[in-house]
């Protein structure tokens, strides 16, 4: 039996919401810099997983909603998130004959897309930091991707 | 591998072309960061997401909150027993230095009279404490738990007890966004405590560290020098201890020292922050006369500065976005 489209759109919505949630609880500050960019990589599971349903709309209001929470330049993130979201979108089919770990690197791609886009625009309003741990998330992000897939497959698979 | 949990045929021929809605919104989001940092337009919308956003920074910030509350209420008496003792310790040693600078702060009155200069002394004090979320970890700006509601305002002073932390960046309706002194974006113009040099304290983004860039190498800045704010440019009150010198590198081919200090608060653990209310300098003798009145305008102008070199300029206004190339 099918779930139905509402649920999946829940699951899809919630799992997002804790990833912007999780992207403001404090950690030690040795951590911070590492901190992988959950909502987003939640977003990209979810375009693969269900294309139909996760659409670049939410990506994008998702993003939106992390430039608030975070204080930052209103649109920063939501372009990111927006360029992510629509990246997946044209390599769905692809990306999810991947082998896992292969995937992983096609993760990293993304990843490196988003913060490149964060990087820029933080240079053109004036911020620019330029150390090179601000590129830490790309690597913990993909480094994250097969627990993501494990527990997304758990979840759908259950609610199948 | 991700298992497709839904259909899996393309989007296309449903709804707007993928294409178009990505034109679409990509658009939209340069004109809101166009219209957010350049024009400043965006004061009305951002107060309303940031009105969503609370509810979420609280529910973060609650169970550290709880936590602190518990640890709080099942102290021991030994480690409560402990804390009086240090705290009356430290009371008595205040309460000696308070009646010294009481006779000091009488006769700095007079001397100021006499001026017809009273450079900001705190009026009123707000303590706001900082709530547990984690902003950018790059850009030094944390969140308090006062906002407009209860009177703050962009550009107000912060200062913990031990000197100057930083200044309220962006207030919504119950938080605000405090950006700290060490934040790359934000620069204070301080004076040595010895020598009586002016000059600009940047911040490095580093939580340690504040750079100055601006001191020619035969001023007389040393390593020990206490660096207070000056008071101009209205923002800060004046005699707050902002930072102590930890490093003075002096090449004679340059013009320029390499000065570096280390603030006096302490910017990374600090839980109680106090927003303060000053009168801000009334005719300070340094200041041109188009000076600011109100503090509200403050932090866009740049804080005219006796400071050795006018490219201190382009550098000092505190938290003014300045397009970098």
């Amino acid at each position: 039996m099918r779930p139905s489209t509402f649920t999946r759109r829940l699951q899809y919505w919630l799992s997002v919401a804790l990833g912007l949630v999780l992207a403001i609880v404090p950690l030690p500050e040795w951590l911070g810099p590492v901190r992988p960019d959950l909502a987003l990589l939640a977003i990209i599971y979810w375009i693969l997983a269900s294309p139909r349903i996760a659409g670049l709309g939410y990506a994008w209001l998702a993003g939106l909603f992390l430039d608030v929470l975070r204080g930052m330049t209103l649109g920063q993130h939501a372009l990111g998130f927006l360029l992510v979201a629509f990246l997946t979108h044209r390599a769905q089919l692809r990306m999810r004959m991947f082998p896992i770990l292969h995937q992983a690197g096609a993760v990293m791609l993304l990843l490196a897309a988003y913060h490149f886009v964060i990087f820029w625009t933080d240079g053109l309003t004036g911020h620019g930091y330029t150390g090179w741990n601000r590129w830490l998330p790309v690597l913990s992000g993909a480094l994250l991707w097969p627990l993501i897939v494990a527990a997304g497959d758990t979840l759908t698979r259950r609610s199948r | 591998m991700v298992e497709l949990s839904h259909d899996s045929r393309p989007i296309i021929g449903r709804g707007p072309p993928l294409g178009a809605t990505f034109l679409t919104l990509a658009l939209a989001s340069v004109a809101l960061m166009v219209a957010d940092k350049r024009y400043d337009q965006l004061a009305q919308v951002r107060g309303w997401l940031s009105a969503a956003a609370y509810p979420v920074q609280v529910a973060v910030d609650l169970p550290f909150r709880a936590w602190g509350w518990v640890t709080d209420s099942f102290a021991d008496r030994s480690r409560l027993r402990r804390e009086n003792l240090e705290l009356t310790a430290r009371l008595r040693l205040a309460n000696l230095q308070l009646q010294r600078f009481a006779a000091l702060e009488d006769e700095n009155r007079r001397l100021r009279d006499m001026r017809e200069n009273s450079a900001g002394v705190a009026d009123r004090v707000l303590v706001a404490s900082i709530m547990n979320v984690d902003l950018d970890p790059f850009r030094h700006r944390v969140l308090v738990d006062k906002g407009a509601r209860d009177g703050v305002f962009k550009g107000q002073a912060v200062l913990d007890a031990d000197g100057i932390f930083g200044q309220v960046a962006q207030v919504h309706v119950e938080t605000a966004e405090v950006i700290l002194v060490t934040d790359a974006e934000h620069a204070i113009p301080v004076q040595s405590n010895r020598s009586g040099l002016r000059t600009i304290g940047v911040g490095t983004g580093d939580s340690g560290r504040l750079s100055l860039p601006f001191v020619t190498v035969e001023s007389d800045l040393k390593t020990g020098d206490l660096l207070i704010s000056t008071g101009i440019g209205g923002v800060f009150p004046r005699g707050y201890p902002v930072a102590e010198v930890t490093r003075v590198d002096r090449n004679p081919a340059a013009t320029f020292a390499l000065v570096d200090a280390r603030p006096t608060s302490s910017l990374d653990r600090n839980r109680e922050v106090l927003l303060v209310w000053f009168t801000p300098p009334a005719a300070p003798l340094e200041a041109p006369a188009d000076m600011p009145a109100t503090t509200e305008a403050a932090p866009a102008a740049a804080p005219p500065t006796a400071a050795p070199s006018g490219a201190s300029a382009g550098a000092a206004p505190a938290a003014a976005p300045e397009p970098q190339p």
